[in-house]
């Protein structure tokens, strides 16, 4: 599957969640659906999971979805024991995972091709797992997962797919905080 | 101030640091256990029902969680080491300090029974706190004998009030 398919799919279902991507589900996640209540997270690397817990804990009346990358999650993979432990009901962990350091380089991630993140998310404790390689199996399964009580961890197979356009200083920038902190404030969508 | 006097003097309550933590509208501790508080600290926020306490598997998750929770209007602590807050310098560095958000630490000096400053600590990994926190900027009391406590709210209003990080530092092990 192409990343950008997945997130035109994930833009499909979504209505008000808020959104955490990492680098470049970044930039195709703003290109995709930039009216999304999303977060930037590319402050440190690893820290996606993290951040949309905190979201999830402090907006639980909002949903929150993480579009995270391997390598990100292997960075902070004790982040899975600590969602799952606090149990966020509202909060999706999606994994694009396409096994390369894709921002920084393309170098394969450790143990590419045989480590498991649904396995690691459902020995963690989230309540569910689910690993997609066919955009036709998780656009079926996409609307009830988009329901679905978290934490659940969702394992996108996926390689890039078109060009978007790069905006690292929007990305890092105080103006995508504050369009987020405003999202925060507007009354939710029927 | 000699260390034997300095140390004669009471040392700061546990009940009256989680009383001022709380007085600072702290509702999150988020944690992962310290030393010189987990007796008089961490096990009274751990059974006080108005504080929600987040276990966290490292240090550097519990940056991201605070700084998410001040978005949603929630203020929240950091509850650790020093030697967790030097495994989260990039965490701090790029969440808290490069977005300017209000991340709240309170750090035990593992080893630094002293009220002299931790510059002076016999510790290599206390000596080096300070130092690292004025590099990147980041403020700091150092907490030490009974009435400290008294700075902590103003400290975390003034934080959560500036949109800046800061660590309160524990020196030795409140009674």
């Amino acid at each position: 599957m192409k990343r950008d398919q997945c997130l035109k799919l994930i833009a499909k279902y979504h209505r008000d969640e808020l959104v955490v991507p990492v680098y470049q589900a970044t930039f195709e996640w703003l290109a995709i659906k930039p009216e999304a209540p999303t977060f930037t997270a590319v402050g440190a690397m690893g820290q996606a999971s993290s951040l949309a817990l905190g979201f999830a804990l402090g907006a639980p009346e909002r949903r929150v979805i993480v579009l995270d990358g391997d390598g990100s999650l292997l960075m902070n993979l004790g982040s899975l024991v600590t969602i799952a432990n606090a149990a966020p009901g509202n909060l999706l962990h999606f994994v694009c995972e396409n096994g390369t350091y894709e921002a920084n380089g393309g170098h394969p991630i450790p143990a590419r091709d045989r480590v498991s993140f649904t396995g690691l998310a459902l020995a963690a404790g989230y309540r569910e797992a689910h690993e997609f390689s066919e955009l036709a199996t998780l656009e079926a399964a996409l609307p009830g997962i988009l329901r679905a009580t978290g934490p659940v961890l969702i394992d996108l197979k996926v390689e890039p797919g078109a060009s978007y356009p790069q905006d690292w200083a929007y990305m890092h920038g105080a103006a995508a905080r504050e369009k987020f902190r405003a999202a925060l404030r507007l009354p939710r969508r029927a | 101030m000699t260390e034997a006097a300095s140390n004669s003097a009471a040392g700061i309550a546990g009940a009256a640091i989680v009383d001022a933590i709380k007085r600072g509208g702290v509702e999150f501790i988020v944690s992962v256990p310290d030393r010189v508080t987990s007796e008089t600290v961490l096990r009274r926020v751990a059974s006080d029902s108005a504080l929600k306490l987040v276990r966290v598997c490292k240090e550097d998750e519990g940056v991201s969680i605070c700084a998410a929770l001040s978005f949603c209007d929630k203020r929240a602590l950091l509850l650790m080491q020093n030697t967790g807050l030097l495994d989260s310098v990039n965490a701090l560095r790029g969440i808290a300090v490069e977005y300017k958000l209000p991340v709240v630490m309170m750090v035990g000096l593992l080893s630094h029974e002293s009220a002299a400053p931790p510059t002076q600590s016999r510790s290599y990994g206390v000596r080096i706190v300070t130092p690292i926190l004025d590099a990147m900027g980041i403020a700091y009391e150092f907490l030490h004998s009974a009435g400290d406590e008294q700075r902590i709210a103003p400290a975390i209003e003034r934080a959560y009030a500036n949109s800046i990080p800061l660590v309160l530092l524990v020196g030795r092990s409140p009674v």
